[in-house]
């Protein structure tokens, strides 16, 4: 329930625009409920006439003419306020649906990697535009529905009661049945969206990857098992999609019954009272004329249900992101952070992927420190950690034990804009957005002109590449645009990170798809900026770091060596071991070992 | 910079042009161009074979929607007998009254009854062609050739597979009232007229306004609700790329700028649905004008009919029934007007998927590939991917039975269409390639893709367990096979050590395994499918030693009782196959084994002189350098 007691208390908060549409619900309400009156006159008007008791022809004859006119008023005047009050209703969901979206955005953007690591894409993006929509649906839809129908049955049943309590309550006799099966059926639609849309995003998933790894389905012949694997899931939902509609349904139908069975008493009891005198043919034409405008919105009462059990479920999911803290955050008074030298130093830090049972340890007990001009190289077996530390830096992820500081600040005391500031990481995979390769390059710092960008391609060097385009830094990269080889979207992510020219630098695995003498030209051309900065390098080819002031051997999370390149190969453990692999996989270091003999090996 | 440039085209562009080509994949000017039309006949035609499946069970609805509605125009009337019974003074008769009371008791008992059977039969009708819809594009995907494929992004085709689906099913849920609406209005304007034409006629005038005013309105609204719809998926738009690229906008500290532009696109969008939302309420009150003018018109002219004799006031009762029921309908289409318009839209999408051709199928009668030697043959094959510029020319050899071959060359030099050519993801433009002595045009694909196996260089995983993911499709495959080929490939260990083994379940992509690890997975999976023949593609990205060791250990034992054509970056794959076969801009250059190729000194000892790690990695201008020294020596 409370999901959707915190919608409606955020359509409260658009005070004017609610009262406003309540107001003129209930002006509309009224008009529509004279309607009936105005008949019901017209018609006792022109029987009297004809049953030869009261007025004159000419009277009779002027009488109509006025319930003509009010007729009309009324239903200009019923119009008017319907269209403001359907409108203020709309607007409402317009800018719920607005500030959901944002908030939305706001947050996600927020989401530490541990959360974007667990909760698959395609879901955030389905709460993002159906669930929100899902909302937005109900407030305008099911919210002043309801007042509607609310202050319909409620003022034109006190009205009718008062004319003939009997015919009356007869009236509204449909109204208990309906609430009751608005109630039983809002509870089962609830949890029949809530499974269905579960089983909708497996199948959306089977179906993406499916396309995603097209070659892989079309290489293993395996058409027909994805077949299967689609039909299952598309089976398992249409079987909840059926009893959705059954229930529905169902409901509708038996609502409109009891209606129309209403309608039926009204009828069968109230000729019985005009051949007894009781009423007139107008008061029964009133209560029919009533119950006619009453037959919509009780339609409608099975939408709202099914809208307000959507919104339930779709008010869930979205509120879920809402509520959450991203595991990383700024600390309540955090200051910026002081650069004066850019020394890093990892402090005993263990880290584990996870909470819990299901947590993973990557790292224990790091231990390093590296200052202004320095530089630290990490080699180690896949899964041992590298890419952890790199993580860790920027706060990406907390440390589960140890601390963090750069010139002698816990990076969590810190602001997180500040630090990210300080810190640049370049990824291994990085991601181009749909804009031009200019503003790929400038997206940490829009300020950035033509010569910087250049300079930062140039260092990376990518610039020659992009300047062999027909549109060069005005080519559209991303999605809809030109696609990049994996060595280039390297080199472009390497430009985006120096283009900031951050104290520290980290490169994360960030060449494995460039060249070696590409990468070597890279550092090369890194030197001018790395002088005076502390920088990081996570690699898997040695030459990428044989020069670096200390290197470190990671394995299981653990430094199980570190010392310089001599002092590591004359150590000959782990990492003269790895040296030696490499030249015997004519790897490039190994290569220029043997380039003297070719032939060999 | 903006981040989203939505290029869209021109409204009035004619649909008519189909871009979805063989080649052309869906690009952005299909995927953005916005149809005006809330009805197009041929969009709505084609959807209609969607219902041939379902006749019967359509041909009950529509008969229960023909009863629902002469019940529903039968309770006016039925009442207007109760009226004018219970009125004539001298005929009163409470009995009669109890019959008509029973009568209406039969009619709603008989609404009831069709209305249930209307709804449920088109409700869930409607629903499974929802999914009849999806499933046909699916299955259209699957079918359809590489080259189609290889041009469309995965995120487009997603697109279209659930949000114009879903599109239609709002669009098929409104439809269900629609018809019953549309019934209902034609009943109603039958009846008046057969009660009393001269009032019915009167009455039904007011229609004719309304149809002036929806002429005036529509061009206008339709503007509108046009509008909206384009910002609407300029925001999700938005919203994708930057959930996609969380991590990168964190790095990059954009959050906020990024929101910033999120927030001038999301209030756009704002004030483009408030239009709309006036435009579409605008015609409410000129409904309500003219529901109120039609009951004027009752009271005024029926009244006097009744005060002249000519008129019964149990048909003036009947008549305000039916003209308040009237414009219920009138009203909701007005409001359907825009699903209606959304729905053709997204109809004309899943249709251009639907037709693109699939333009390699079998032949008919082809053969089923049952047991072959495994023998490959490539004879005088030339082929490209864009007319006139062909990638292979006049390409001849042939891999014996068991034989493992390596092809090198440089990035763009033909190696992968070669593979993907015997594989039959495309077909060639001329001469012919043999899989154990039969030309792959002449079999099913089904048992060729059975016979020849492959291994991408991005080795994808699906999600599901590692065992799962090693099983895939190889339904027979039990799961000592499966610890079987993990332990061949030497992928046993690391799976062990994981928390469930080989039931650990991987996440999005197999995120929680190294590059190195989801490789010995897709040779896994290669070894238990256990094709006689294997199209390996290596991995560029360089690994970390250790697991480059393990993979060339792991590559040992898949090539083995093989035969192998391998797309080697690394040397010591090169080195160890049997042969090597080197291409230069789609034509080979030099064909021997490793020995021979060093003794003959020609393109492939340069290159290998260069001590790159790979000949990939090569610059472009090196190799041109290279090739051109060969051929002048």
């Amino acid at each position: 329930m409370n999901t959707v007691v915190r919608i409606l208390r955020m359509a409260a908060r658009y005070r004017f625009r609610l009262g406003l549409g309540v107001v003129c619900t209930v002006i509309a309400a009224n008009f529509q409920l004279l309607i009936p009156q105005f008949l019901g006159a017209a018609v006792d008007h022109a029987q009297s006439l004809l049953a030869g008791t009261g007025a004159s022809p000419a009277e009779a004859q002027a009488a109509l003419q006025w319930a003509a006119v009010m007729l009309l008023t009324a239903g200009v005047l019923r119009g008017l306020f319907t269209m403001i009050h359907n409108y203020q209703g709309e607007a409402i969901g317009q800018s719920i649906g607005y500030e959901l979206r944002l908030a939305y955005f706001e947050k996600l953007q927020r989401m530490s990697f541990a959360y974007h690591d667990r909760v698959h894409s395609g879901d955030l993006m389905t709460r993002g535009m159906l669930d929100v929509e899902g909302i937005r649906r109900f407030v305008d839809g099911a919210m002043l529905r309801t007042i509607v129908l609310v202050i319909l049955v409620g003022y034109g049943g006190y009205h009718l009661i008062g004319i003939d309590p009997v015919l009356g309550a007869l009236a509204l006799s449909f109204v208990p049945v309906v609430a009751w099966r608005a109630a039983v059926s809002s509870i089962t639609l609830r949890r029949t969206w809530r499974a269905l849309q579960e089983r909708m995003s497996i199948l959306t998933r089977i179906m993406e990857e499916n396309l995603g790894g097209i070659r892989v389905v079309r290489a293993f012949a395996a058409r027909a098992f994805e077949m299967a694997k689609f039909d299952t899931a598309s089976d398992s939902a249409i079987v909840l999609a059926m009893r959705r509609i059954q229930i529905r349904y169902t409901n509708a139908a038996f609502m409109t019954f009891s209606y129309y069975a209403a309608m039926g008493l009204v009828l069968w009891v109230g000729s019985h009272k005009i051949i007894e005198g009781a009423i007139t043919v107008g008061t029964l034409a009133e209560f029919l004329a009533f119950m006619a405008i009453l037959q919509q919105p009780v339609r409608q009462v099975g939408m709202i249900v099914n809208s307000t059990a959507r919104a339930f479920v779709s008010g869930g999911r979205v509120f879920e992101l809402l509520d959450m803290d991203p595991a990383v955050q700024d600390k309540p008074g955090a200051a910026p952070l002081r650069l004066t030298d850019g020394v890093i130093r990892f402090e005993h830090v263990d880290f584990a992927y996870g909470e819990g049972e299901g947590a993973s340890p990557a790292l224990h007990d790091v231990n390093f420190e590296v200052g202004p001009g320095k530089s630290l190289g990490i080699v180690g077996p896949p899964g041992s950690g590298k890419s952890t530390i790199a993580h860790l830096i920027p706060r990406f992820y907390d440390p589960t034990l140890g601390r963090i500081t750069i010139d002698g600040q816990d990076i969590r005391d810190v602001t997180l804009d500040s630090l990210r500031e300080a810190v640049g990481v370049v990824q291994q995979d990085t991601f181009l957005f749909t804009a031009t390769v200019d503003s790929n390059v400038a997206y940490g710092d829009l300020s950035a002109d033509r010569e910087r960008i250049v300079n930062a391609t140039d260092s990376a060097q990518l610039h020659e590449y992009i300047d062999s385009l027909p549109t060069g830094y005005d080519t559209l990269v991303g999605e809809r645009g030109l696609t990049l080889s994996g060595g280039q979207r390297q080199r472009l992510s390497i430009a985006r990170s120096i283009l900031l020219t951050p104290a520290i630098i980290v490169f994360d695995d960030s060449t494995a798809s460039i060249d070696a003498a590409t990468e070597q030209r890279i550092h090369a051309a890194l030197k001018e900026l790395t002088r005076a900065r502390a920088t990081i390098i996570i690699s898997h080819r040695l030459s990428s770091f044989m020069h670096a002031d200390e290197i470190l051997f990671i394995d299981q999370g653990r430094i199980v060596e570190r010392g310089s390149h001599e002092e590591l190969l004359a150590l000959g453990g782990r990492y003269k071991e790895l040296y030696d692999l490499q030249a015997d996989f004519g790897d490039d270091l190994g290569l220029a070992a043997s380039a003297a003999a070719p032939e060999g090996a | 910079m903006a981040m989203m440039p939505q290029s869209l085209a021109v409204p009035g562009k004619p649909p008519g042009g189909r871009p979805g080509g063989p080649d052309g994949g869906l690009n952005d000017e299909m995927d953005e161009r916005i149809f005006g039309a809330a009805f197009d006949g041929r969009i709505v035609q084609r959807f209609l074979k969607f219902l041939t499946p379902y006749r019967a069970r359509l041909a009950v609805a529509f008969c229960a929607v023909v009863a629902f509605t002469l019940t529903q125009l039968s309770i006016p009337l039925v009442i207007r007998e109760a009226i004018d019974q219970a009125l004539v003074t001298d005929t009163q008769d409470g009995a009669l009254l109890d019959l008509i009371a029973l009568a209406f008791l039969g009619v709603i008992v008989l609404n009831l009854i069709a209305m249930y059977i209307q709804e449920t039969i088109v409700g869930k009708t409607a629903e499974r062609i929802l999914f009849d819809v999806r499933r046909t594009m699916y299955v259209h995907l699957q079918r359809l050739s590489m080259s189609f494929m290889d041009k469309t992004e995965v995120g487009r085709l997603m697109a279209r597979l659930q949000s114009d689906v879903g599109a239609l099913q709002e669009f098929l849920d409104t439809t269900v009232t629609a018809i019953g609406d549309i019934l209902l209005l034609a009943g109603i304007v039958t009846v008046l007229i057969l009660l009393n034409w001269q009032l019915g006629l009167l009455t039904l005038s007011v229609v004719l306004v309304l149809l002036i005013v929806r002429m005036i309105w529509l061009p206008l609204a339709k503007k509108a609700f046009m509008r909206a719809r384009q910002t609407s998926s300029i925001v999700n738009g938005a919203l994708a790329e930057n959930i996609n690229g969380v991590r990168t906008v964190q790095e990059m500290i954009r959050e906020r700028v990024n929101f910033e532009r999120f927030e001038i696109k999301a209030a756009d969008n704002l004030r483009s649905h408030l239009r709309a939302a006036k435009f579409s309420q605008v015609m409410i009150p000129i409904v309500d004008t003219l529901t109120g003018a039609a009951m004027a018109i009752v009271v005024v002219v029926g009244g006097n009919m009744v005060i002249g004799g000519s008129l019964d006031v149990g048909v003036m009762v009947a008549f305000i029934f039916y003209v308040q029921r009237f414009f219920d309908p009138i009203r909701s289409l007005t409001i359907q007007y825009s699903v209606m318009q959304r729905a053709m839209a997204s109809g004309q999408r899943i249709f251009e998927v639907i037709d693109v051709p699939v333009d390699i199928v079998d032949k008919p009668g082809a053969l089923a590939l049952d047991q072959i030697d495994g023998a490959i043959e490539l004879r005088g094959v030339t082929f490209g991917y864009l007319p006139g510029q062909p990638v292979l020319n006049d390409i001849n050899f042939r891999v014996a039975p068991g034989e493992t071959v390596a092809l090198v060359g440089p990035t763009g030099s033909g190696k992968t269409s070669i593979t993907a050519l015997i594989h039959r993801f495309y077909d060639v433009w001329e001469g012919s390639i043999l899989v154990g002595g039969h030309d792959v045009r002449d079999v099913t694909q089904h048992s060729l893709g059975k016979q020849v196996g492959m291994v991408l260089q991005d080795p994808f995983l699906f999600t599901g367990t590692i065992f799962e993911n090693i099983k895939y499709c190889s339904a027979e495959a039990t799961r000592d096979d499966v610890v079987a080929a993990a332990k061949a490939v030497d992928a046993h260990g690391f799976i062990t050590r994981l928390p469930k083994g080989y039931d650990t379940m991987l996440e999005q992509r197999g995120g929680n395994l190294s590059l190195g690890q989801r490789q010995l997975l897709s040779f896994a999976r290669a070894i238990v499918a256990d094709t006689k023949v294997l199209l390996l593609d290596e991995a560029t990205a360089s690994i970390d030693s250790h697991t480059e060791r393990q993979i060339q250990l792991a590559l040992k034992s898949l090539l083995a009782g093989r035969t192998a054509l391998v797309i080697a970056h690394r040397l010591a794959t090169v080195r160890g196959a049997d042969r090597i076969i080197v291409l230069n801009q789609g034509r080979i250059v030099e064909t021997g084994s490793h020995r021979e190729l060093m003794a003959k000194r020609g393109l492939y000892h340069r290159l290998y002189a260069m001590n790159y790690a790979s000949f990939d990695d090569i610059p472009e201008e090196i190799i041109r350098q290279a090739a051109a020294d060969t051929s002048a020596t």
